[in-house]
């Protein structure tokens, strides 16, 4: 088992270290993508998780226990169809190839979102507002 | 065997022609050779689809009761100032006018998200927008305000006016520099970790009829998904650099200037974009259609990406001093790959000219002449070719202070 989600930590667990937790007592491997946490805010993390001999359905439980709400991060990252013109220029700057150009022939682009990291880094370079990340 | 236009429409009307896309050609050439190729094809099919800057539309609003003279008045669609210098209610909207109260770059990279660009595709595809507008008064045009909504189908005319499209080649952009920059030719990575391209290549309408050889003022074309008519050469016009043994320019050379009804254009061939850090523009779809007249057309229709090589330029320093230094050339077949060799580095490519709109904009052009709706017309010019002297200049500036002072001591002497 292996998945990028989006982890929400309501304020209070701010003193709460979670992801050492998921590691140490449920052997999970955390990729942390990007982070932020402030005090008195909710705190979000999208990590890639890997079960690897760890134990998946206990870290799950651990964290609804705990008030941690995990969503799939495929939900957060939006590719809007309709908008796209295939001008590729999301492609370069894509660094996990989420957004890409496999058949160089018709030259479309492909969005692969179990590849998306969520960096936002297509946001600033697509005219067309044809992506679209909720992570705030 | 030569064939006239004439003849060519003639088949089109009897639905005899024979029409394949600028990309179907190559393998028809590949199997059949350029001989037999000219005999037996009529029609080329070229398209692009990119950002072109520098086009716009002009309208005529009707009249208000009582009536109002917007000329040398103020106004706005959507925010978005429209120009107003010209009689009681025709204005021009530009597809790089921002609303006044966008912060621009003053929080850089600025995101530009609404101008001229957003507004005409808004109003292509029947929405509404708000009309304000602000005017001095006159004894026959009393009225001064005005904030109404309106719909492309309540104006008379709306007529797409684009005084610089379909750039016959075009460069490459990267950034030597150590920062990053937001340019019209969109996000360069510092240290040439990215190149930038905009042509559609093999599928280009300039690149396929390179020394304009049928492509002149009057030319019937597909613009913005309805049909419209080469006005004449477009805004800088460089007809005269450097070319490859087939002809081909090896940087930016022709433009066209291009006009059509906007009534008929549709929302996926006119599109608003927005560069971050540097403005909004007008994606325009836009494709012509080349008769091959006899085997010099048809060898010139041949051109495939690997035959058209594009400049590489410096987008932190060559290109925003004016400076025509070049880092390399390369072709359009190498760009589409994903990858550039410049100065022995690897770069990664990305392109703004959608290749895959193009091919969609050549196969309607033509299925249109496949079905007898549209026919080619006989250019009444030719635009200035690569012997006309015809070139782009700088401007040359002379200071306006100087020649005040220089006009105040005129008026001295002559006191």
């Amino acid at each position: 088992m292996q998945k990028k989600v989006v982890l929400n930590f309501p304020p209070h667990l701010i003193d709460q270290p979670i992801t050492y937790r998921l590691i140490k007592d449920f052997g999970l491997v955390v990729n942390i993508l990007r982070a932020r946490i402030s005090p008195r805010e909710w705190g979000r993390m999208v990590v890639e998780l890997a079960e690897d001999g760890g134990r998946w359905q206990d870290a799950m439980d651990f964290l609804a226990d705990t008030g941690v709400e995990v969503e799939p991060l495929a939900r957060e990252v939006l590719r809007h169809e309709e908008r796209c013109i295939h001008c590729t220029a999301c492609v370069s700057p894509c660094p996990t190839k989420a957004l890409d150009v496999p058949d160089r022939q018709t030259m479309t682009v492909v969005f692969d979102r179990e590849r998306c990291i969520a960096c936002e880094l297509c946001l600033k370079v697509c005219p067309y507002q044809a992506m679209e990340i909720l992570f705030e | 065997m030569a064939k006239t236009i004439q003849e060519i429409n003639d088949k089109i009307r009897a639905g005899r022609a024979v029409v394949v896309t600028a990309e179907e050609i190559l393998a028809v050439v590949k199997d059949k050779g350029v001989k037999k190729a000219a005999a037996q094809v009529d029609v080329v099919t070229t398209g692009t689809f990119a950002p072109m800057c520098s086009s716009g539309a002009y309208f005529n609003l009707g009249h208000t009761k009582p009536r109002m003279k917007l000329g040398g008045g103020r106004v706005t669609l959507n925010d978005v100032p429209a120009y107003a210098g010209f009689a009681a209610v025709d204005i021009f909207m530009g597809a790089t006018a921002i609303p006044d109260d966008d912060p621009r770059n003053k929080v850089f990279p600025g995101a530009f998200p609404y101008g001229g660009g957003h507004v005409i595709e808004d109003l292509v595809a029947g929405e509404e927008v708000r009309l304000t507008a602000t005017a001095y008064g006159t004894d026959c045009y009393p009225r001064k305000a005005l904030d109404t909504l309106i719909r492309l189908a309540d104006m008379n005319e709306a007529v797409l006016f684009n005084m610089r499209n379909a750039y016959q080649n075009y460069n490459v952009a990267v950034n030597l520099s150590d920062r990053v920059l937001y340019t019209y030719m969109g996000v360069l990575q510092p240290r040439m970790r990215n190149a930038n391209y905009c042509t559609a290549g093999q599928l280009s309408p300039l690149l396929n009829d390179p020394l304009y050889r049928t492509i002149g003022v009057g030319t019937r074309i597909f613009l913005g998904g309805g049909v419209g008519y080469v006005v004449s050469q477009g805004t800088q016009h460089n007809p005269g650099v450097r070319r490859t043994d087939r002809g081909l320019p090896m940087g930016g050379s022709a433009t066209l200037a291009v006009t059509g009804d906007l009534k008929q254009m549709s929302p996926r061939w006119l599109r608003g974009a927005s560069f971050t850090g540097y403005g909004v523009t007008l994606a325009v779809g836009l494709g012509i259609p080349i008769p091959i007249l006899d085997e010099e057309m048809l060898y010139y229709v041949s051109v495939s990406d690997a035959d058209i090589v594009g400049p590489v330029v410096d987008y932190s320093e060559a290109y925003p001093n004016g400076k025509a230094e070049i880092l390399a050339h390369v072709t359009v077949a190498e760009l589409k790959s994903g990858e550039i060799v410049v100065n022995g580095k690897k770069v990664a490519t990305a392109g703004l000219s959608s290749y895959a709109r193009a091919r969609e904009v050549a196969q309607i052009l033509k299925d249109w002449i496949s079905a007898g709706n549209f026919l080619l017309s006989e250019a009444l010019e030719p635009l200035p070719g690569p012997e006309s002297g015809y070139v782009f200049k700088p401007l040359a500036e002379r200071p306006a202070i100087q020649t005040l002072t220089e006009g105040y001591s005129n008026v001295a002497s002559v006191k």
